[in-house]
């Protein structure tokens, strides 16, 4: 019950965002318009074409590409896998190395190395992703050779882009992960398993992880979203085949249907990880499952 | 109701957190300072074409060196200081004030208003806010308001949740029943009594803000969707000079520099601020 819901309510938040926003997006169509009335025979009035869009999103077709004349749904589904690779191989660089950071500056709390920490995390997250793209591409692919560049292919191609993309998100990753778990450590539950006499290992995998696992897990899945932000500059500066170039494509080349498309495939992707997010909590957190049980 | 501190413990804290707070704030008033007067420095004009003097490595003449046009990298570099702050500035007030407004309003009348509004703040908060930005900046015509309203749209909505639930908390205390009953009208209560606990709420939640708006305008104008060329700005500077990153570094680099050490300096004096108001007992 409680995941149908749940369901509802996050089609309902979705459903009027990707006419809306489609909406914005024709009413920038009279400045070019010239151009493409000839091209497209688009002199239909501005409510008509923005029913036109909604009538072809709902046949599940997102339109044809203005430059390519390729269906713009077709190149979204092949480049898709490239962004979730990237998406995934990014997460696992992300998710641990955030992880430890954030426990190990926890469990030194205020001492140097909780600082140390500090001040790497905050620099993360002060990075503009576009900038360390290019000078990770520099350093590790121009000098000293280790890297392919640029491109698309094996899991070597992958591991630059993917680790530029992983550092905003292990930043804040290791903050939130700090101050939850040097909440946990305060709690006199921490006490008693001290007491009982358990090992710090115990102690931190059962009780502290345990009860840190909520806005980790939230965390990560809101990091899947600045993953998408992130791929759009990441993937044009890689080379990357996947749907942040094709977004950057469109841009460039004012391709409303490629902006369009890509802008809903993402923010469904968004949407999707979210609701996983919120049924992950239900079986990792019994509370969650007992409160939702109650009402 | 506020944690109790004892003045000592408050006094050494606040003493740690100054530092954390006007360090990064002085580098950020003073690099704000130099590029408002840039006209009174002695700069290169940043717009100059020197053919002669093209791609040169930084030195005494250009500590920074020249682009591929010959124009100084340290003039471009000190004006694009002005658009980028300025942007994130502006961007910074403009979120906050929507977002301010849009709070008190839905969590002092509640009800209908309430759900509408926060129906808007979810929705929006439901896109990822980067493509959100840029959808927005690819409709309007490409300038530094596209990209001050594109930043001001995504994130008035973080303004918004948190001002609804201090309102929330601060509606139902008794100073507000009291002013009521002495007969103060619902816009008194608002802007007399409520708005002024929130101010600070505000303020911080703009500290935490303010290095991501830097981040933001860069990547915008990196990707060609901020103030358009030849206007300096440390996000087009970099995209512009990407190509010649190999024989040519410094292009790159000191925009980039410029860039990362403005969002530091604000990311830092935001998570201070974030530290003192917990002190306070409130929780962001």
């Amino acid at each position: 019950m409680f995941g149908i819901t749940l369901c509802a309510f996050f089609l309902i938040k979705a459903l009027p965002g990707d006419p809306v926003l489609s909406l914005v997006g024709e009413r920038a169509h009279p400045e070019i318009i010239e151009s493409i009335k000839k091209e497209m025979g688009v002199d239909k009035g501005f409510i008509r074409q923005y029913a036109g869009y909604l009538n072809l999103l709902a046949q599940g077709n997102f339109g044809t590409s203005y430059y390519t004349n390729r269906d713009v749904l077709r190149d979204i589904i092949g480049k898709f896998p490239n962004t979730l690779a990237l998406a995934f191989a990014a997460m696992l660089i992300a998710v641990p190395a955030g992880v430890t950071l954030g426990f190990i500056a926890a469990y030194r709390k205020d001492g140097l190395i909780d600082k140390c920490v500090n001040a790497v995390s905050l620099a993360g997250l002060s990075i503009p992703v576009f900038w360390s793209a290019i000078m990770v591409m520099l350093l590790l692919s121009l000098k000293l050779k280790l890297f392919p560049p640029s491109g698309t292919g094996d899991i070597r191609f992958l591991v630059l882009p993917a680790f530029v993309l992983s550092v905003p998100a292990a930043a804040t990753l290791a903050r939130i992960t700090r101050t939850t778990v040097a909440d946990i450590l305060k709690m006199p539950y921490i006490n008693t398993a001290k007491a009982k006499g358990l090992s710090s290992l115990n102690i931190s995998a059962v009780h502290v992880l345990k009860n840190a696992i909520i806005p980790i897990v939230t965390i990560i899945g809101l990091d899947f979203g600045s993953y998408l932000n992130g791929a759009v500059v990441t993937e044009t500066i890689f080379g990357w085949d996947g749907l942040g170039r094709f977004t950057m494509e469109g841009i460039i080349k004012r391709d409303y249907p490629v902006i369009l498309g890509c802008i809903i495939t993402g923010t469904a992707v968004f949407v999707l990880v979210n609701l996983i997010t919120d049924i992950a909590y239900h079986y990792l957190d019994p509370r969650i499952r007992l409160h939702a049980k109650k009402s | 109701m506020p944690k109790k501190v004892k003045s000592s413990e408050l006094r050494v804290r606040s003493s740690k957190i100054d530092l954390k707070l006007f360090f990064p704030l002085s580098i950020l008033i003073f690099l704000f300072a130099v590029s408002l007067m840039t006209s009174f420095l002695p700069l290169y004009d940043p717009n100059k074409i020197d053919l002669d003097s093209i791609k040169r490595p930084p030195g005494i003449d250009h500590p920074f060196g020249t682009d591929s046009k010959g124009r100084d990298m340290f003039a471009r570099v000190v004006y694009g200081a002005k658009t980028s702050i300025g942007v994130a500035v502006v961007a910074a007030f403009v979120s906050a004030f929507i977002g301010f407004f849009v709070g008190i309003v839905s969590g002092y009348f509640g009800g209908r208003l309430d759900t509408v509004l926060m129906s808007i703040t979810d929705f929006i908060l439901s896109f990822p806010s980067l493509l959100l930005a840029i959808a927005i900046s690819v409709i309007l015509p490409p300038g530094i308001y596209t990209v001050m309203i594109a930043i001001s749209v995504v994130s008035w909505t973080s303004f918004a949740r948190l001002i609804r639930g201090h309102v929330l908390t601060v509606r139902d205390m008794p100073f507000v029943d009291a002013a009521r009953a002495v007969g103060c009208g619902d816009l008194r209560i608002l802007l007399l009594h409520i708005a002024p606990l929130c101010v600070p709420l505000g303020l911080v939640m703009m500290g935490i803000k303010m290095g991501g708006f830097v981040l933001t305008e860069a990547t915008l104008s990196f990707l060609g969707l901020g103030a358009q060329p030849p206007a300096p700005t440390w996000g087009s500077m970099i995209s512009a000079n990407r190509a010649y990153i190999l024989t040519e570094p410094w292009m790159v680099i000191f925009p980039g520099l410029a860039i990362f050490i403005t969002a530091f300096c604000f990311n830092m004096a935001g998570e201070s601020l974030k530290d003192r108001q917990e002190v306070m007992g409130n929780r962001l």
